[in-house]
C-alpha cells in the first residue's frame, strides 16, 4: 500500500533526501519537548538545586557559608540519621520479601485457571491500591486502636490485652502490614499481566510433554517473570527508603512510638520544615537518593547476571 | 505479530489489547479463549479458599471503614467495629459537607481540580512525549532516555525540599500551581506510553498517513491517537490514583486550608480529634475517608476493561 504511491512522496536527489530525514528528527523533539521542558523544572532543577544547596551552611554568624563536603561527613556521623536508615533497611529486608512473595503466589493462582471466580480475586485484592495512603493509614491506625478499633473490641469481647500495634515495639510492622495491605494488590498486577503474555502454546506443549502444573511454573512462567519481579523489587526498594506518609500520619494516633528521625525521609523533613535547616536536609535526601539508586541498580545486575 | 526480540525478552509479546488486535488480525481473541481451556476442567476448591482469606485481608479494611461510617460519635465507642449501631449515615455524610462552613466540599473541589488539571495534563504530556520517543528517530533520542529512566530512581521525597524553596522563591506555594505543575510528570506514565506506542501503532498506517500528505500532528490525532485508547486509559488511571491521593506534596506545599486537597484535609480533621480540647469528629474523619475513596474504586471498577488491556500490553520487557 505505502509502495504504491511512495513515488511522488519520496524526493530523489539525496541532499533532499537528507533534509527530509532532518526535519523528520526534530518533529520528534515537537512531541517530546513539552515534557522534556516541565521535566527539567521538576526533576531537573530541583535536583541541581539540592546538590547546591548541600555543599553550603547557615550560620547565625557569618551567613551562608560553601562548606564542600562537610554536610555529608556530618551526615555520615548522624546517629539519628542512621537509625532511620537501619529502620528502613529492615523494613526494606523483611516487608519487601513478604508482600513480593505473596504478589507472586497471588499472580500465579490467578493465573493457573484454577480458581473460581478468578476475575473477583484479581480486582478485590488489586482494590486497596486506589486507597489513598492517608486513609489507608487512618484506617487501620483506628482498627489498630483500643478506643474504637477492633483491638479494643477483641480485649474487651474476651477481656484480654492484646499486644498494641501502636506500641514502639511493633509499630514498625504495623506500618508493614499497611504497606503490604495497599501494595500487594498492584503488584500482583505487574507479574499477572507478565505472566497474560507468555505465548499460550509453551503451555500446551509442556502439558503434552507430560510437566505437571509446578514444573510449569518452575521452567515457564519464573523465567518470564523475571523483568516483571525486578520492575516490581526496584520500585518497592524506592518505595521503602522513601517511607514517610504512614509515619508521618500514625505520629498523631501513636506519638510515643514515633520519632522525628523515624525514617530518613521524616528526618529531612522534620529537619526542613521544623527546623529549617535547609542545607543539611537537602544532604540527607541527597545520600537517600544516591543510596536507592545504588540499591535499586545492584537488583538490576542481579536481575540481567541471572538472565544472562 | 509483531516479532519484538529486543534483549532479554524471550516470548514476551503484548497481549491482546482490547482494539489494536483487531487491526493486527484475528488470532489473538482465539488465542485468548484458548488460553485457559486445558485448565478448565480442574478447578481447585484448596485454592480459592486461600485465595478467599486474601480477599478478606483486602476488603476487611474497607468494609470496617463502610460499617462505622454509618454510626454517630457515640456509637463509634460503644460498638464492635464489625457491626452496626445506630444508623446515622446520613447526617454523617451532611455533616460532613456542612461542617466548619463546608470546608470538606471546598477539599473536594480542590481535589478534583487538581486531578483534572495535573493528572490530565500529565497523560496529555505522557503520551504525545511516549508516542514522539516510539515513532519517531531524532538526535537526542538516547539521552531522553537515559535521563528520565535515571530519575525514576530519584526519591520523589527527595526533590520535595529543593522544589519548595524554588517554589517559594517564585511565589507559588500556597497556590494551586504548587500542586498542579510537578503533578504534570510522570515518568512511569512516559514509559508505559512509549512501550504501548510501539506495539499499538503499525509503521505502515503512519507511511501511508504521511504519503496522504497528513501533517505528523494531523497523523497523530487522527490514526494514531485511536488505536493508543487502552494506553491512555491506563495512564490516565494511575496519573489519576496519583494526584487524588497525593499527601506529602500539599503537605510541604499549602499552608492554606483553602487549598488543601481531601487527603490533607482529613488528616487535619485526624489531628484536630486527636487532640485534647479539639472537636472530636472521629465519625467525620471516618465518613469523610469514604466519601474521598468511592471515585476512585468506582473508576477503577468501571473501566476495568480498558486498563488491564492496556496494563498487559505495556507490560514489561525484561
Amino acid at each position: 500500500m505505502a509502495s504504491l504511491s511512495a513515488d511522488h512522496a519520496r524526493p530523489g536527489p539525496p541532499a533532499a533526501r537528507a533534509r527530509r530525514k532532518t526535519r523528520r528528527s526534530l518533529v520528534g523533539w515537537k512531541f517530546v519537548s513539552p515534557f522534556m521542558a516541565l521535566f527539567a523544572l521538576v526533576f531537573l532543577a530541583p535536583i541541581g538545586y539540592s546538590i547546591y544547596l548541600s555543599l553550603y551552611k547557615t550560620r547565625l554568624i557569618g551567613g551562608t557559608q560553601f562548606v564542600g563536603a562537610q554536610n555529608y561527613t556530618e551526615a555520615f556521623q548522624d546517629s539519628q540519621f542512621w537509625s532511620g536508615f537501619g529502620r528502613v533497611a529492615l523494613f526494606l529486608m523483611v516487608q519487601v520479601p513478604i508482600m513480593l512473595g505473596l504478589a507472586l503466589l497471588l499472580a500465579l493462582a490467578i493465573d493457573s485457571g484454577r480458581l473460581y471466580g478468578a476475575a473477583f480475586f484479581r480486582i478485590s485484592v488489586f482494590l486497596p491500591y486506589a486507597v489513598p495512603a492517608v486513609v489507608a493509614t487512618l484506617m487501620w491506625g483506628f482498627m489498630y486502636g483500643t478506643r474504637f478499633g477492633l483491638i479494643g473490641n477483641l480485649d474487651k469481647a474476651f477481656g484480654v490485652t492484646l499486644p498494641d500495634p501502636l506500641s514502639p515495639d511493633l509499630i514498625l510492622a504495623s506500618i508493614g502490614n499497611i504497606v503490604t495491605w495497599q501494595w500487594v494488590g498492584y503488584n500482583m498486577l505487574i507479574l499477572y499481566s507478565a505472566l497474560r503474555v507468555v505465548n499460550p502454546s509453551l503451555y500446551e506443549a509442556a502439558a503434552i510433554e507430560g510437566a505437571g502444573q509446578f514444573r510449569i511454573i518452575w521452567a515457564i512462567k519464573l523465567p518470564a517473570l523475571r523483568g516483571a519481579l525486578m520492575i516490581a523489587t526496584i520500585f518497592s526498594v524506592i518505595g521503602s527508603f522513601q517511607l514517610f506518609n504512614e509515619p508521618s500520619i500514625l505520629k498523631h494516633l501513636a506519638p510515643n512510638a514515633i520519632t522525628t528521625y523515624f525514617t530518613p525521609n521524616y528526618y529531612a523533613y522534620s529537619l526542613s520544615f521544623d527546623g529549617q535547616q535547609f542545607n543539611y536536609s537537602a544532604t540527607v535526601a541527597i545520600v537517600m537518593g544516591v543510596a536507592t539508586m545504588i540499591v535499586a541498580y545492584a537488583v538490576q545486575l542481579r536481575g540481567m547476571r541471572k538472565a544472562g | 505479530m509483531t516479532s519484538d526480540t529486543s534483549g532479554m525478552s524471550d516470548t514476551i509479546r503484548p497481549a491482546q489489547p482490547a482494539r489494536p488486535a483487531r487491526l493486527r488480525g484475528a488470532t489473538p481473541p482465539l488465542r485468548a479463549k484458548a488460553r485457559h481451556a486445558p485448565h478448565l476442567r480442574r478447578r481447585s476448591v484448596t485454592l480459592t479458599a486461600l485465595m478467599t482469606l486474601m480477599v478478606i485481608y483486602s476488603l476487611l479494611p474497607l468494609a470496617w471503614l463502610a460499617i462505622n461510617a454509618t454510626k454517630s460519635q457515640n456509637g463509634l465507642f460503644n460498638s464492635f467495629g464489625l457491626w452496626f449501631k445506630d444508623f446515622s449515615f446520613f447526617s454523617n455524610i451532611s455533616d460532613t459537607f456542612t461542617y466548619d462552613h463546608a470546608i470538606f466540599t471546598r477539599w473536594l473541589l480542590n481535589t478534583v481540580l487538581y486531578v483534572v488539571v495535573g493528572a490530565g495534563g500529565a497523560t496529555l504530556l505522557a503520551t504525545l512525549a511516549g508516542y514522539g520517543l516510539a515513532k519517531f528517530d531524532f538526535p537526542g533520542k538516547k539521552a531522553v532516555f537515559a535521563i528520565v529512566i535515571g530519575a525514576v530512581a530519584v526519591p520523589g521525597t527527595a526533590l520535595a525540599v529543593p522544589t519548595f524553596l524554588m517554589f517559594s522563591k517564585l511565589g507559588l506555594t500556597d497556590t494551586p500551581w504548587a500542586i498542579i505543575i510537578p503533578s504534570l510528570i510522570s515518568p512511569f506514565g512516559l514509559y508505559l506510553m512509549w512501550t504501548f506506542s510501539t506495539d499499538a501503532v503499525p509503521k505502515e498506517m503512519l507511511e501511508s498517513a504521511r504519503v496522504d500528505g497528513a501533517g505528523e500532528f494531523r497523523t497523530f490525532f487522527k490514526v494514531s491517537l485511536p488505536l493508543l485508547g487502552p494506553g491512555i486509559v491506563t495512564v490516565l488511571l494511575f496519573n489519576v490514583v496519583a494526584t487524588w491521593n497525593n499527601y506529602f506534596l500539599p503537605l510541604i506545599m499549602l499552608k492554606d486550608p483553602d487549598w488543601y486537597p481531601l487527603t490533607l484535609g482529613l488528616n487535619d480533621w485526624n489531628m484536630q480529634a486527636q487532640t485534647a480540647g479539639g472537636d472530636a469528629v472521629f465519625n467525620l474523619v471516618i465518613t469523610g475517608s469514604l466519601v474521598t475513596i468511592v471515585p476512585l474504586i468506582a473508576a477503577f471498577l468501571l473501566l476495568q476493561r480498558y486498563w488491564q488491556s492496556g496494563l498487559s500490553a505495556g507490560s514489561v520487557k525484561g
